[in-house]
């Protein structure tokens, strides 16, 4: 197939914006991405200071004063709500991976469930760990 | 081979010949992290802000030590497939070799920091 255009496609989701216009179906997808891969910076955070905490008490000082710094409440607060966010979008992916609630308004349903149920996820596990 | 015909040996393996064993592999990852998270975030999150000698007590006992364990486990493995999948999508040729070869080392690492350092706690 030597005339097949094998390079130079548009891609998703960077044909958002360009070719369609934004939805709450392929935002909540792409956010589904995003918060995901994001999360590694609290992960690696969480992994130094359990190392920490096992070391010493003067390495856990150090470490424990970056995580619970201005910018480690930051990124926890941030990874909380995108663990959240990821969880909820995770249970629709293993809803529509059965071929249910596919139709459109049963999908930006889920999607608007899935913002919202975040949030209210997200402000109860601030109240409760305050 | 001679007794397979060219249909029997192509059904079932798409172009790619591969994937089904992935995408499985992040569904039963996504099934255990779904009990797995809300434990750990309650119990890694009540800790977190705690004195030195407060978080070795917390992680010296079974419950914390294991969520926090498994959920590292098997956070790490669900991670480095989704990444996986990232790279996959958007890059080509050898850097998408390198990225998903980078991505593996820095995911089993830290798994592994991360639960020598909760059994060092906890034993």
């Amino acid at each position: 197939m030597p005339d097949v255009n094998r390079g130079n496609r548009p891609l998703s989701p960077f044909m958002i914006g360009q070719y369609y216009r934004p939805q709450l179906t392929s935002v909540t997808s792409i956010l589904t991405r995003i918060t995901g891969n994001a999360m590694i910076v609290a992960a690696l955070m969480i992994v130094w200071w359990l190392l920490a905490a096992s070391t010493g008490p003067e390495y856990f000082a150090y470490a424990n004063g970056f995580v619970t710094s201005w910018f480690g409440d930051l990124v926890m607060f941030l990874s909380v709500w995108a663990l959240w966010y990821h969880s909820l979008a995770g249970i629709r992916h293993l809803i529509w991976d059965n071929a249910m609630m596919l139709e459109i308004d049963k999908a930006e349903m889920l999607g608007w469930m899935v913002v919202i149920g975040s949030g209210v996820l997200t402000v109860f596990s601030v109240v409760v760990l305050w | 081979m001679a007794f397979l015909t060219d249909r029997k040996r192509a059904t079932g393996w798409g172009a790619a010949k591969s994937g089904t064993e992935h995408f499985w592999a992040m569904k039963k990852s996504s099934v255990a992290l779904l009990i797995l998270i809300p434990f750990f975030v309650f119990t890694f999150g009540g800790i977190l802000g705690s004195s030195f000698e407060e978080v070795q007590a917390y992680y010296a006992r079974p419950f914390p030590a294991i969520v926090a364990a498994l959920t590292l486990i098997v956070g790490f493995k669900h991670f480095n497939d989704g990444f996986q999948v990232l790279v996959e999508d958007y890059v080509h040729g050898i850097w998408e070799k390198i990225l998903i070869l980078g991505m593996t080392c820095i995911s089993y690492g830290a798994a592994a920091v991360g639960v020598f350092a909760i059994a060092k706690m906890a034993l």
